[in-house]
């Protein structure tokens, strides 16, 4: 009976350690405190039990006692919030050299896009021992992806990107669950998370033909639009070159310096006029409502994948003045 | 002797004073501080609101400033006026309820009516020029006529639909409200016209004019928030 | 005071006037908390016969009961139901409308017509919320996030809207009526200070009431303009904003969890010391704990969406002013706990209620230290550990609060006293049967179950049956006080004037009330609590 009995559930990430720690040390408190509460009244229903003979002392408070039980859990609970919160802070800060997969939510399935092509549904292969950053978007409605292994959980929302990132440290096969109300089939919509050694994972990579990489899925798409008739390579033409864009800064004409990553370029995408690049009008046609949600992850790892600027290019580092501090967007 | 207690058989016998009440004073501060409450709930209620058009327009600045471009200006400040004149109609009635002066009072009231259905009526051939324009939000929303204002700067029509949203919305909650307060005013005329009010009663006229100005108050933030602000030139 | 000998019925307010027009046309608030309490009891076994099919459902990994769609409507009805039809209005409704004037030396509120006008809006309200149930009902959650519910629902949700929309009028005109009467009917010589922290606690909820319901109103109304007239504020293909969503509906919906808690709290307040013979540890600390977690209870509502996709910042502020939040209930907890120190202690069913809700609060209290934590709530939220915390605050706390509440003031109201054992008996149920119930929840919730699911992968069963077996006892539980209570308006003891020789404005009357409440207004000279004055009811002599 205690095989289906469990407790616990598997902590398989870099992550999870840190959570459990947590967790266990408010678990620990929790008891503490309940038991506390409980023995003292217990034993002052007991003691003070009404009996002839016996009457209450009143007692108005005591300004000492009113102090020390609000400091002293104030106190506590600081420790607590700055533990959760670096917790949280990890949680937030991917490392720059993660691995990305796309990852798109629909009701009542998720699509795993990795960059190097393979496309899955409901089931997410990913190597043990790298980072790996799941940049996600909804197709419809609110979704949320959550991995109880790896102790990791973040909204899926539609209209912009919201990213998770997790490094597997156990091989095995673990849940996903979409933890987000979204209608009839969400309780269906669950799959699982495929950790694999290097060497598995490697093999898996390579069976089943081979697959064309999203920033070349990326590339041909950029052309078929006209991107390139604007955004030409090496050169800047009516628009900014894309060439090292990603990850750097970027002025805008606004005055403000951005940094860019997947969400501005999905955003220039969509809504060029929301951040122009300084020098450039804003003559950028509205792709909101001609791309689909694989479309413009493909556009976004084909600009992404560009390598490093070309010297004195319009809102690259070397125009803007130094000691400028840039906005995390 | 005399005095004071023709003074309190006055209060004992005074037919507004209810049971439960010890005596009318309590009773009207009790029923100004009750409407000077329900302001403050629907300070929240509008504020809600606002709140949302304030996140929308700065996060779509360019839709909403060629919305705001887009709607009449010159209704708008008509219908601003209309509305303060009609709070000083209020006001200069509440004082005259509180005189006692009748028929003072049952004109001002009428005036007040005239103004609050004004208001109404430009509000309504307002809404009627949106929807002629095609800019009220659904099947036949088209922007084409704003974009072709603004040649230079591509708008997307989902922000500005989000605007127009907003317009509807916001002056729709208004208008229900000016209509509530023309019934009210409408039940204070029948009132004054019954000759209830006077020195030592004048309650229900105080706190009909506080919901008024409030009313109107909340006409004073929308009108710059919708019509006003950020009208410079976007190409 | 002595029980008569002989039972002649003196006039009170329940035989002042007869007929159903004389009830439903009355403007006395002691008939309308009745009238509150037989609609409030209503809507609460409704609400708990969904809760029952869920976890009937629950019991098995597969769904195998109810389609997919229709449990998504019963965990939403039940939610809806119970949070906007049971527990909002419960106590303040009931206990509230009976209690407050009587508490203040008045003889009623100070708008008793818009005191019926509330009722009227709730059963208006409920009633259309009990037509959308039957025309297909509504799926969406009760949160009602969009753009599910404004553009994906299938269901009744603008009437569900429409309904807890107007049903938050009634909430507001209960406020209003607090604020008011509180502020300017109170009897000669009742200071701030010599007010009953009943009475703070509702004040506090009365604010909460006044300012955060409208929000939740405007809300519902931009969901019911989207649905309605294709206005799309939270339209994401429009550029809507699905988190404007949340953060307008959580700033009324975070501090209407403390619309629940308080007044439990103010009935806690008030069983503790009389049954402990003492006037209350550290009152003022009570008084301000009550409006400081009013206050602070509006700073906090984006601890609902630390992984909705809010900023770092906002939830490193949003998580330390959780945590904030808390030290005014783990104050009320350390002085009530310190009331009974040196007491005269007896455990009468009200005692044992509050004595359930000190602990049960307690706990539901720490866990939601868990969720403040950022890094675990990452884990937890939308689990079954979200679920148990709230129903450890909310049945092991607010309800348990009502029921004590109940059952105190039974005596008052009714003139009759339930019979004591089956009383006890209940209560221990109710308490059993809670903590079956619910804790194996917290396991599930770690354990990864999240919440809202139909069917669940099977390793989650056992402590799913475990949860449904407590859900049956605590069924029994709350059936018994139905049973019992309607028979003691027959049958019960004649309850005296003031059975638990309470303190308090409302003991000094007779059992039931007149209608005026007061023969003559009283005035007050004394402190809140003086049990030093009064007698405890065993050493006043009978006959």
């Amino acid at each position: 009976m205690f095989q289906n009995l469990p407790f616990w559930p598997p902590a398989a990430s870099a992550q999870a350690g840190t959570v459990d720690a947590l967790y266990l040390f408010l678990v620990a408190l929790s008891v503490f405190m309940t038991v506390a509460i409980f023995i003292a009244i217990f034993v002052f229903a007991f003691k003070y039990r009404r009996r002839p003979g016996h009457k209450a002392v009143q007692i108005h408070g005591s300004w000492i006692l009113e102090t020390a039980w609000s400091v002293i859990p104030m106190g506590i609970f600081l420790v607590i919030f700055a533990w959760g919160a670096m917790i949280y802070y990890q949680a937030h800060t991917p490392p720059p050299d993660a691995d990305s997969v796309y990852t798109v939510a629909k009701q009542w399935m998720w699509k795993f896009q990795h960059v190097t092509g393979q496309m899955e549904v409901d089931e997410l292969h990913v190597p043990v021992g790298r980072d790996i950053k799941l940049i996600m978007t909804s197709q419809d409605v609110i979704h949320s992806l959550f991995v109880p292994a790896f102790r990791v959980k973040q909204d899926v929302l539609p209209g912009r990107y919201t990213m998770v990132w997790f490094r597997a440290t156990k091989p095995g096969t673990y849940h996903l669950f979409c933890s987000q109300y979204c209608g009839t089939q969400h309780s269906g919509m669950i799959g699982q998370v495929v950790a694999m050694t290097p060497t598995d994972y490697q093999a898996w990579l390579t069976q089943g033909g081979a697959w064309k990489s999203l920033s070349a899925q990326g590339n041909t798409l950029f052309q078929q639009l006209g991107c390139n008739t604007c955004h030409q390579q090496e050169t800047q033409g009516r628009g900014p070159s894309l060439i090292g864009v990603y990850g750097h800064h970027v002025q805008l004409e606004d005055g403000r310096v951005i940094t860019a990553d997947e969400s501005y370029i999905r955003e220039s995408i969509l809504s060029p006029t929301a951040k122009v690049v300084s020098g450039f009008k804003p003559i950028m046609p509205v792709f909101q409502g001609l791309l689909d949600e694989d479309q413009l992850n493909q556009l976004v790892e084909y600009v992404k994948s560009l390598g490093n600027a070309p010297e004195g290019a319009a809102g690259t580092p070397s125009l803007i003045p130094a000691g400028t501090k840039s906005q995390t967007y | 002797m005399a005095d004071t207690s023709a003074l309190a058989t006055q209060e004992h016998e005074h037919s507004d004073l209810q049971h439960h009440f010890a005596d009318m004073e309590q009773q009207k501060e009790a029923s100004t501080l009750g409407m000077w409450v329900f302001l403050g709930t629907e300070i929240m209620f509008f504020g809600g609101m606002f709140l949302a058009y304030l996140v929308y327009r700065l996060k779509y600045y360019n839709e909403f400033a060629a919305g705001s471009q887009s709607i009449d200006i010159t209704l708008g400040t008509i219908n601003t006026m209309v509305l303060i004149c009609s709070s000083l109609t209020v006001a200069l009635g509440v004082k005259a309820a509180q005189r006692g002066k009748r028929k003072l009072l049952i004109v001002l009231i009428i005036l007040t009516l005239i103004f609050g259905l004004g208001f109404l009526g430009i509000k309504g051939i307002e809404w009627y020029q949106k929807y002629q324009e095609h800019h009220v939000p659904g099947i036949s929303f088209n922007i084409s006529d704003i974009q072709h204002a603004h040649p230079k700067t591509p708008l997307n029509p989902g922000h500005a639909q989000l605007y127009f949203s907003l317009y509807f919305a916001l002056t729709g909650l208004h208008a229900l409200h000016m209509i509530i307060g023309v019934g009210i005013f409408l039940a204070l005329l029948w009132m004054a016209w019954k000759g209830r009010f006077g020195p030592d009663y004048y309650t229900p006229m105080e706190i009909g004019g506080l919901y008024w100005h409030f009313v109107d108050i909340v006409w004073i933030y929308l009108f710059p928030l919708l019509y006003l602000i950020d009208r410079k030139h976007i190409p | 005071m002595a029980t008569p000998a002989v039972q002649v019925e003196r006039p009170n307010y329940l035989n002042s006037t007869h007929g159903i027009r004389s009830w439903l046309l009355t403007t006395d608030h002691k008939r309308i908390a009745l009238l509150y309490l037989m609609s409030v009891t209503f809507f609460f076994f409704i609400g708990g016969l969904f809760a029952l099919l869920i976890r009937l459902e629950l019991l098995t990994p597969a769904g195998d009961l109810v389609m997919a769609d229709t449990y998504n409507k019963l965990f939403t009805m039940h939610g809806q139901i119970m949070v906007f039809f049971f527990l909002i209005p419960s106590i303040p409704a009931i206990l509230g409308n009976f209690l407050v004037p009587m508490m203040v030396g008045a003889k009623d509120l100070a708008f008793p017509k818009i005191n019926l006008l509330s009722w009227y809006i709730y059963i208006f309200a409920g009633g259309l919320m009990m037509y959308c149930i039957v025309t297909g009902g509504v799926d969406t959650g009760w949160t009602f996030y969009t753009p599910f519910s404004t553009a994906f629902s299938h269901t009744q949700v603008v009437m569900a809207a429409l309904s807890i929309f107007i049903n938050g009028f009634s909430s507001i005109l209960t406020g209003l009526n607090f604020v008011v009467t509180i502020h300017r009917m109170r009897a000669p010589g009742l200071t701030w200070r010599r007010l009953p922290l009943f009475i703070w606690s509702h004040y506090a909820v009365s604010i909460i009431f006044l300012l955060g319901t409208p929000v939740l109103a405007i809300t519902l109304l931009l969901v019911f303009f989207e649905r309605a007239f294709n206005l799309g504020i939270f339209d994401p293909t429009r550029g809507g904003d699905p988190l404007l969503f949340q953060h307008l509906f959580w700033f009324y919906s975070h501090p209407a969890v403390y619309i629940m808690i308080l007044p439990s709290m103010g009935v806690v307040s008030e069983i503790v010391p009389c049954f402990s013979r003492k006037r209350i540890f550290g009152y003022e600390f009570v008084a301000m704990s009550s409006i400081g977690i009013a206050v602070i209870g509006f700073l906090v509502w984006a601890h609902h969406m630390f992984v909705a996709g809010i900023s770092l910042y906002a939830a490193l502020i949003f998580s330390i002013l959780s945590y904030l939040v808390a030290v005014p209930s783990a104050i009320k907890v350390f002085n009530w706990t310190a009331t009974m120190y040196k007491g005269s202690i007896s455990l009468d069913t009200p005692m044992l209620y509050a004595l359930g809700f000190i602990g049960l609060f307690t706990i539901g209290g720490l866990t939601g230290l868990f969720l403040a934590a950022l890094g675990v709530d990452v884990h937890v939220h939308d689990t079954y550990f979200v679920i148990a915390h709230f129903h450890y605050v909310m049945v092991g706390g607010a309800v348990m609060g009502y029921m004590g509440g109940l059952h105190f003031w039974w005596p008052k109201m009714t003139g009759r006293m339930y019979p004591e054992i089956w009383g006890k008996l209940a209560a221990v149920t109710i308490f059993l049967g809670f903590n079956l119930t619910f804790f194996p929840q917290f396991i599930l919730g770690y354990l990864g179950m999240p919440r809202r699911y139909w069917e669940y992968p099977p390793e989650f069963q056992v402590w799913n049956v475990l949860s449904t077996a407590g859900a049956s006892i605590l069924a029994v539980g709350y059936l018994l006080p139905m049973v019992y209570m309607i028979w003691s308006l027959r049958y019960g003891k004649i309850a005296g004037d003031n059975p638990w020789g309470a303190a308090g404005l409302e003991w000094t009357t007779q059992s039931p009330p007149i209608t005026s409440n007061f023969e003559v207004t009283p005035e007050v000279t004394w402190e809140a609590y003086n049990y030093d004055e009064i007698p405890a009811p065993e050493e006043v002599p009978v006959g």
